[in-house]
Parts: structure tokens; C-alpha cells; sequence
């Protein structure tokens, strides 16, 4: 089974990557790039019927820093 | 004194840790990630520079979940004192010892460079040689030096006097101008600053001694 960590910035945390990129988007020409929020995604290839419950603690435990990040799980 | 300087694959400045250490009368061992045990009668505990783990995931969180780094949690819920200067400083917050995160510097470049700090407080074993107030010339040199909290945070930080340092001219987007903070029992400094870069004239500046030599004689009176 494989799942799919995706980890993003929290709103209201200031993205200084996520504002470089908008920039240069706007500097290539594109216009109506409202905001740009730059996160991660991690795929975890695991062992057929891998508790969810234990996912979700390697996220607490390493993958995510709960301070400023916050993620979304998705299992195939 | 007993310090133990903690060495993980990248980290590059555990010498000068040493050297600065030793300067300043500490007896002086360096301990290996993968050691599940910090030496014997140990009081302090430094976590160095540099770029553990290449930096993978997060700065520091690779570094956090190492052996070595359960014991020094243990040694700071014992009471010991611990110093995470840069990488060392974002170790920690991954660790929970001190509160917060570095998040990548506001103007995306890294920064190389001497910058001012503002004492914020003498109640530390840390800052007790320097007068609170006074600004003190200390290198920096990271590229994730941007502290954030919550508003909570920065509020109990400031309500309880934990602010060690911020920079007189913010250089790289922290919150508050934070530049170091003390854990709630003020054993624990993070700072991205680095004290044992500034520790002769000829370095440029020999500010951090005072950081060093406050800490080492605190200490060595226990």
C-alpha cells in the first residue's frame, strides 16, 4: 500500500518561497497569480494493512513540524 | 565544568564548540549521534552548527529523532544545561526543548555576516556576564534563521522574560527580531547567532567569550 503525505505551510504562516515564485511567475508575464504556497509531498511505500493510526504518528513524530506545518494523508 | 559537544554526520562546527568551550576552563568530550548515553556527570550539553543530515525534511528533524538527542532531552528534563547554537538551535525546537521554528530566512538567500544583538535579559547562566540592553557584534551564518511562533508564544516568551537575544537589524524575517530563546527553566539556549565565531578580536569580534565564561563558571560552582 503506498500513502501519500502532502505537507503544507499553515495558513497564516508566511511562505517566503511560495512569494519568490509568485514574483517570478509574474515576472515571466502570467498575470492573476493571487498567492503561491509552496509545501512538500512524501510517498511512503508500506506494508500491506500498515495501521493508518501509525501513519499518522510518523507524520506527528518526524514528517510534519506541527509548529508551522500541517498535512494531509492519503492512502492507495 | 563538564561539556559534551554532540557531533552528527554535517555538522561543522563542533571544533570551534570545543575550542571555545576549552578556552573557557570547560573539560571538554565530544559525543557521537548514534551514543544512546551522555558521559557521566555531565552539565552541559552543546549542540553545534552546521548542516546535520544534509538538512533532509526539515533543518534539524533527522538530527532531533538521533539516539544522542533522547538523552540530551532527558539531560534537559534533568535539569542540565544545553546550548544549540544554528543547527543546533533548530535541533532543539524540533526537539520541543525551546519553542518555535526556523522556517527558511524572508529573503530567501543565506546569510554570512556580523550582525548586532540586543541582550534581552542577564537572568540566564548564558547571558549573565553582559548588561542587559547592551548590543553585542556576533556572526551569523544560516540559511533557515527566520524564527516563528504563535502569538501565544511570543506573548509567554516575552511575559516570562525568555527572549536571550534579538537582532538590532533583523536580517532575516524572525518574528519579534527574535534571535535566541531560553526554555521555561532558562537552562536551555537556542540561538542562530554564532557566540563561539566571536570569541578573539582577531575574529572580528570577541563578544561571545562573555556567553562562554558565564556559562562555565555558573556551572562549575554546582
Amino acid at each position: 500500500m503506498k500513502a501519500i503525505v502532502t505537507v503544507m505551510l499553515k495558513n497564516g504562516v508566511l511562505d517566503p518561497q511560495g512569494e519568490a515564485v509568485k514574483s517570478a511567475l509574474g515576472g515571466l508575464g502570467f498575470s492573476g497569480v493571487n498567492s503561491v504556497r509552496q509545501g512538500k509531498l512524501i510517498e511512503l511505500d508500506l506494508a500491506e494493512g500498515t495501521d493508518p493510526a501509525q501513519i499518522d504518528e510518523m507524520c506527528n513524530r518526524l514528517l510534519v513540524n506541527a509548529v508551522i506545518e500541517s498535512y494531509q494523508l492519503d492512502i492507495t | 565544568m563538564r561539556a559534551a559537544v554532540v557531533v552528527f554526520p554535517g555538522s561543522n562546527c563542533d571544533r570551534d564548540m570545543v575550542v571555545a568551550l576549552r578556552q573557557s576552563g570547560a573539560d571538554v568530550a565530544k559525543v557521537w549521534h548514534k551514543d544512546a548515553d551522555l558521559p557521566q556527570g555531565l552539565d552541559l550539553v552543546a549542540v553545534p552548527g552546521g548542516f546535520s543530515f544534509g538538512d533532509y525534511l526539515r533543518c534539524g528533524a533527522i538530527a532531533a529523532q538521533s539516539p544522542i538527542c533522547r538523552a540530551v532531552v532527558d539531560h534537559a528534563n534533568r535539569g542540565g544545561y544545553v546550548l544549540g547554537v544554528c543547527n543546533g538551535f533548530q535541533v532543539l525546537s524540533e526537539t520541543g526543548l525551546v519553542p518555535g521554528a526556523l522556517m527558511r530566512n524572508s529573503g530567501l538567500k543565506f546569510l554570512c555576516k556580523t550582525v548586532g544583538l540586543t541582550v534581552e535579559t542577564q537572568d540566564s547562566a548564558f547571558t549573565a556576564a553582559y548588561s542587559q540592553g547592551s548590543e553585542i557584534q556576533v556572526p551569523i551564518a544560516h540559511h533557515d534563521g527566520n524564527y516563528y511562533a504563535t502569538e501565544d508564544e511570543l506573548k509567554a516568551l516575552d511575559s516570562e522574560d525568555r527572549v536571550a537575544f534579538r537582532y538590532s537589524d533583523n536580517p532575516n524575517g524572525s518574528m519579534s527580531s527574535i534571535a535566541g530563546v531560553l526554555s521555561a527553566n532558562r537552562r536551555v539556549l537556542g540561538m542562530m547567532p554564532h557566540p563561539e565565531r566571536a570569541m578573539d578580536a582577531q575574529m572580528g569580534s570577541a563578544d561571545g567569550q562573555a556567553l562562554f565564561r558565564a556559562l562555565v563558571g555558573q556551572t562549575t560552582q554546582a
